[in-house]
C-alpha cells in the first residue's frame, strides 16, 4: 500500500513543481494525472499495482470533501444575507449545466460515436 | 474532566475522528435509505459537523486543523482518476469530439448562468466572483478566487453544495428527459458538479463513474483557464 501512496504524492508532487515552475493555470493535481496516464502508457503493469489503492480512495471520494462543506460554519453572515438567492443560483445554474453537457454529448455522439457496447 | 475537555477540544484527532464519523453516518443513512440520492452522505456530513461545531463553540479554523488531512486527499484523489480513465482510454478515444464540445458547453453554461442569474438576484460582487468557480473541484475553485480577489473560503463551500445539487438532481433530472446514455449523463455531471457528482456516478454505473472523472478533470483545467476572462468580461 505504501507504494501506490509514493507514486500519487510524487505524481502530484512533480504537477505541482510544473504548475508553478511554469506559472500554468492547470492545477498541480491534474498535471499529476495526466502523468499518471503517461506512466501507465509507458509502465502498463503499472495499473494492477495501483488498482486497489484508487478504488478505495475513488470509492470513497465524497469524504474528502466533507471538511470544505463544513466551511459553511463560518461563511453564516453571507447564509443569512443571501443565502436563498445563492442556493436558487446553485440549483439552476447546476441543472442547466448539466442538462446542456449531457444534451451536447449525447447529441454529437450519436452522429460520431454511438454506444456499441454490450 | 474540564481538562480532558480542554485538552481534546484544541486536538486534532478529535476533529479528524468526528469528521470520519460523520461520513460513516452519512453513509449508514444513504446505504439504509437503498441509495437514495436525496440523502446525500456529503450533505448529512457537513450538517452533523456543523450542528456539533455550533454547540461546542469551536471555530471552523480549529476544525479544520485537524479536518485537513482529509482535505488534503482531494489531491491524491484527482491524480488517481488517472487509473480509470488510463484503463478506459479505448471508450473515451471514440468519444472525443463530442465530449470537447460538450465540455465547452457545459463549462461556459455552469459559469455564465450563475454569474447571470446571480447578478438579477441582486449578489455583491465578491460573492459572485466566489462563485464563477463553483462546477470545478474544489482546490482548484479556491485557487481561481483567490486569484480574482474573491472569498476563498466562500467558494469552498459553493463548490461543496453545487456538488450536493448536482448529486441529487442529475439521476431524476436526467431519466426525466429520457437521456440513456450513460457516458453523456456520466461527463455532464462531473463538469457540473465535480467530484461530489463523480462519486454519485460511480454509485450508478461505472462507465458513468469513469466518464464523470475525466469531465471532472477536463473543467478544472477549463474553469481555470476561462474563469478569469469569464469573470473580467462580467463584471
Amino acid at each position: 500500500m505504501i507504494g501506490p501512496i509514493v507514486i500519487l504524492l510524487l505524481f502530484q508532487l512533480t504537477g505541482e513543481v510544473i504548475a508553478r515552475g511554469l506559472g500554468l493555470p492547470v492545477p498541480g493535481p491534474v498535471i499529476g494525472l495526466v502523468l499518471l496516464v503517461c506512466a501507465l502508457w509507458l509502465r502498463p503493469q503499472l495499473e494492477d499495482t495501483m488498482r486497489p489503492l484508487t478504488s478505495t480512495l475513488l470509492g470513497h471520494l465524497s469524504l474528502l470533501f466533507v471538511p470544505a462543506g463544513t466551511g459553511i460554519v463560518g461563511n453564516l453572515d453571507t447564509v443569512r444575507d443571501s443565502g436563498l438567492a445563492l442556493l436558487a443560483v446553485l440549483v439552476i445554474s447546476t441543472a442547466l449545466a448539466i442538462v446542456t453537457g449531457a444534451w451536447v454529448f449525447a447529441l454529437l455522439a450519436r452522429r460520431f460515436a454511438p454506444e456499441t457496447e454490450p | 474532566m474540564t481538562d480532558i475537555w480542554s485538552y481534546l477540544s484544541r486536538g486534532e484527532l478529535v476533529w479528524l475522528t468526528a469528521t470520519l464519523v460523520a461520513y460513516l453516518c452519512g453513509d449508514a443513512l444513504f446505504r439504509a435509505s437503498k441509495r437514495n440520492p436525496l440523502v446525500n452522505p456529503v450533505l448529512i456530513a457537513v450538517l452533523i459537523l456543523s450542528a456539533v461545531l455550533t454547540l461546542t463553540g469551536t471555530t471552523y479554523r480549529t476544525y479544520f486543523e485537524g479536518a485537513q488531512f482529509v482535505h488534503f486527499m482531494l489531491g491524491p484523489a484527482t491524480v488517481a482518476l488517472g487509473l480509470p480513465l488510463w484503463a478506459n482510454r479505448a471508450k473515451v478515444v471514440r468519444v472525443l469530439v463530442p465530449m470537447s464540445v460538450a465540455l465547452l458547453a457545459g463549462s461556459l453554461v455552469a459559469m455564465l448562468s450563475a454569474l447571470a442569474l446571480g447578478w438579477a438576484l441582486g449578489l455583491p460582487q465578491d460573492v459572485l466572483v466566489s462563485l464563477a468557480p463553483k462546477s470545478a473541484t474544489a482546490p482548484v475553485a479556491i485557487g481561481i478566487t483567490e486569484q480574482l480577489g474573491g472569498l476563498p473560503n466562500l467558494t469552498a463551500v459553493l463548490v461543496i453544495l453545487t456538488g450536493i445539487i448536482g448529486a441529487i438532481i442529475v439521476t431524476p433530472m436526467l431519466d426525466a428527459l429520457g437521456f440513456t446514455d450513460f457516458r453523456a449523463r456520466g461527463f455532464a455531471v462531473g463538469v457540473a458538479a465535480h467530484g461530489i457528482g463523480t462519486a454519485r456516478a460511480f454509485q450508478v454505473n461505472e462507465t458513468a463513474g469513469t466518464f464523470s472523472g475525466i469531465g471532472m478533470g477536463l473543467n478544472a483545467v477549463l474553469t481555470a483557464v476561462l474563469a478569469p476572462v469569464v469573470v473580467r468580461l462580467f463584471l
